[in-house]
């Protein structure tokens, strides 16, 4: 019994709108960033649907990449985070405001 | 088709063959410290039992009448979650590894009931034949080092922390030389599937095409077991036991066993990978498996017993300078030989 | 089918609530490892095994203890001085913004028309099927992935190596 596309969209929809909120009402960067990590899979749980339901494997393929850009990411990204804790003493987004005029 | 009956079978399967596994945990205690007596001039436990062939018995009612500690200040759940997750993932890559050819004949009949027993492999010597058996075990692996950072994190120590931290910096690292090393393995055989795997080597053991791959396995193996000489996490002159330390009775006792059937399941994918698994004149399948897997097992308690340990920065530079180039090195090489030497 | 689908769709929805809503880091983490495990189960019945293995390899087992790894590190242990969350504005904000893209994908799902459903070959999503696109379709893409990687390698080392005079 094949379970319907829109199941897939609506969760996938769900995760993403998730994934928005924390990155919106959160203050710790970290904990933002897990939330990206979240809305990128909520992309891929969509891409993955659609490429069951098409029968194609390109949807698989831009999965596979999402991850490789996502490891990336990851890496880069909690250097950066690692640098302004050693800077500031804490990762609060709205305490960096040196960039602030 | 008779779905609850052929259910009952895959059941009575997996029970046997985990009550197996459990037993091995128990007496490769044993013998490890049979063995490292061995080497060390001694007799290692003799008085319980023959031999001390009831000393695992002995050690697991110890362990059950402990009293069960948990630190203050240390977060129960997770605390309680940490063992859980090192005894599981010693325990599920056992699904994926074929210990003999056929187990069972294709029909049976359970209660004047004809049942098919090629459905699902049931037949087979190994419980579930899937495609990507080989990146399912590589899966479960990656998850092991949760069960460290999670126990050490929860026990609020900081030695635990310390132990914690170190072990999970050395899995990631050697999880590299391991997956790498094993890619000559799938270039030959073609697929992922142990079973398949297994069958490849029909007429060669791959440890003949892969030596450098198999020695690099091997090592990176000590490591993702946390084994002499790569047993950082547990020195106990600087870190008393590692994130381990905080545990006690049957917890400390499944933390146990999970070290142990992390080294059962290495040298039974060893064998599976490299040695040609099951296949073997004379003797039946399953004795030979048994039988490699058993000479690794010694392989890995003998390397314990002569080796010193790592200093923390000399493993972090064997493992990313030394065993990363090599294994990719190796790569190099099979894909060169395969493209030039058609078999 | 169906019915392990809700489960597990059940389980990450909650895990991912709970990442946001968590005070505590470890547990956000821990939480989202949870989540990408629902996730991965999803892939599994969705035809994609490959994908489903290397989400748990890649995400659960690389990317996940690195975030673990620096939460420690960074010992991140109390809950954040001033609240976890940031102004009642951002809240409501951030709130109505979710709902508003769950509601347009409902609505949108719904006139959706969707195509007839193809026979399923025995191979499809296996590691040799994602292996054969992969190396012939998308080469160029897969050996940019290669640069990608070497960057982020150099970029997070120069960015986190302690101070060398």
């Amino acid at each position: 019994m094949e379970i319907p596309i829109s199941y897939y969209l609506i969760l996938s929809s769900a995760l993403f709108a998730i994934g928005t909120v924390g990155v919106l009402i959160r203050r710790n960067a970290i904990i933002i960033f897990m939330s990206i990590e979240m809305m990128l899979n909520a992309v891929n749980l969509s891409l993955v649907a659609f490429s069951d339901l098409h029968r194609s494997i390109d949807g698989q393929m831009l999965v596979f990449f999402v991850m490789v850009v996502a490891a990336a990411e990851v890496a880069v990204g909690l250097a950066l985070i690692y640098v302004i804790f050693r800077n500031k003493g804490n990762v609060y987004v709205d305490e960096l405001n040196i960039m602030k005029w | 088709m008779n779905l609850p009956l052929l259910i009952g079978v895959m059941v009575v399967k997996i029970l046997v063959v985990f009550v197996v596994f459990l037993t091995t945990i128990a007496y490769v205690v044993l013998m490890e410290r049979k063995v490292l007596g061995f080497i060390q001039f001694r007799y290692g436990p003799n008085r319980v039992g023959p031999w001390g062939l009831l000393q695992p018995l002995a050690d697991a009612l110890k362990l059950i009448f402990k009293e069960d500690f948990t630190p203050p200040g240390a977060n129960r759940f997770l605390f309680v979650l940490a063992p859980v997750i090192v005894g599981l993932t010693a325990f599920l890559p056992l699904a994926v590894i074929p210990f003999a050819d056929k187990i069972l004949p294709d029909t049976l009949t359970i209660y004047g009931q004809k049942l098919d027993l090629t459905v699902a492999s049931l037949n087979r010597g190994v419980i579930a034949d899937v495609n990507i058996g080989l990146l399912y075990i590589f899966a479960v692996a990656s998850m092991a080092v949760y069960g460290a950072v999670i126990g050490g994190w929860s026990s609020n120590n900081k030695y635990s922390l310390l132990g914690a931290l170190r072990l999970s910096a050395q899995m990631i690292s050697y999880e590299l030389a391991l997956g790498l090393s094993v890619i000559g393995v799938l270039m030959i055989a073609g697929t992922l599937s142990l079973v398949k795997i297994v069958e490849a080597q029909q007429h060669m053991w791959f440890i003949v095409y892969q030596p450098l791959g198999f020695i690099l396995f091997l090592t990176a193996a000590f490591a993702e077991c946390a084994r002499t000489p790569f047993d950082l996490i547990e020195c106990e002159n600087e870190l008393v036991a590692g994130y381990q330390t905080e545990y006690s009775s049957m917890k400390w006792g499944l933390l146990m066993m999970g070290e142990y059937g992390h080294v059962v399941i290495a040298s039974a994918l060893t064998t599976t990978l490299f040695l040609g698994g099951w296949q073997g004149p004379f003797l039946p399948p399953v004795v030979w498996f048994l039988l490699k897997t058993f000479i690794l097992i010694f392989f890995f308690i003998w390397v314990r017993g002569t080796f010193p340990r790592f200093r923390f920065d000399q493993l972090m530079y064997f493992g990313w300078k030394v065993l990363l180039p090599l294994s990719l090195v190796n790569i190099l090489l099979t894909g060169i030989i395969m493209l030039y030497m058609p078999r | 089918m169906q019915i392990i689908f809700f489960l597990l769709a059940a389980t990450a929805l909650i895990s991912g609530i709970m990442v946001v809503i968590q005070v505590n880091p470890v547990r956000s983490a821990l939480f989202l490892v949870l989540n990408f495990f629902a996730l991965a189960a999803i892939y599994l019945l969705a035809n994609a095994q490959f994908i489903a293995a290397i989400q748990i390899i890649v995400y659960a087992g690389a990317i996940m203890v690195l975030f673990l790894f620096v939460i420690m590190l960074l010992n991140l242990r109390q809950p954040e001085e001033g609240g976890a969350h940031r102004h009642l504005g951002q809240k409501i904000f951030g709130s109505s913004l979710a709902t508003a893209v769950i509601a347009l994908v409902i609505y949108k799902v719904f006139r959706m028309i969707v195509p007839p459903g193809k026979p399923l070959t025995p191979d499809f999503g296996s590691t040799e099927m994602v292996a054969k696109s992969l190396f012939t379709d998308y080469l160029l893409p897969f050996e940019m992935t290669s640069i990608l990687l070497l960057v982020a390698v150099v970029g997070a080392v120069i960015l986190a190596r302690s101070k060398v005079e």
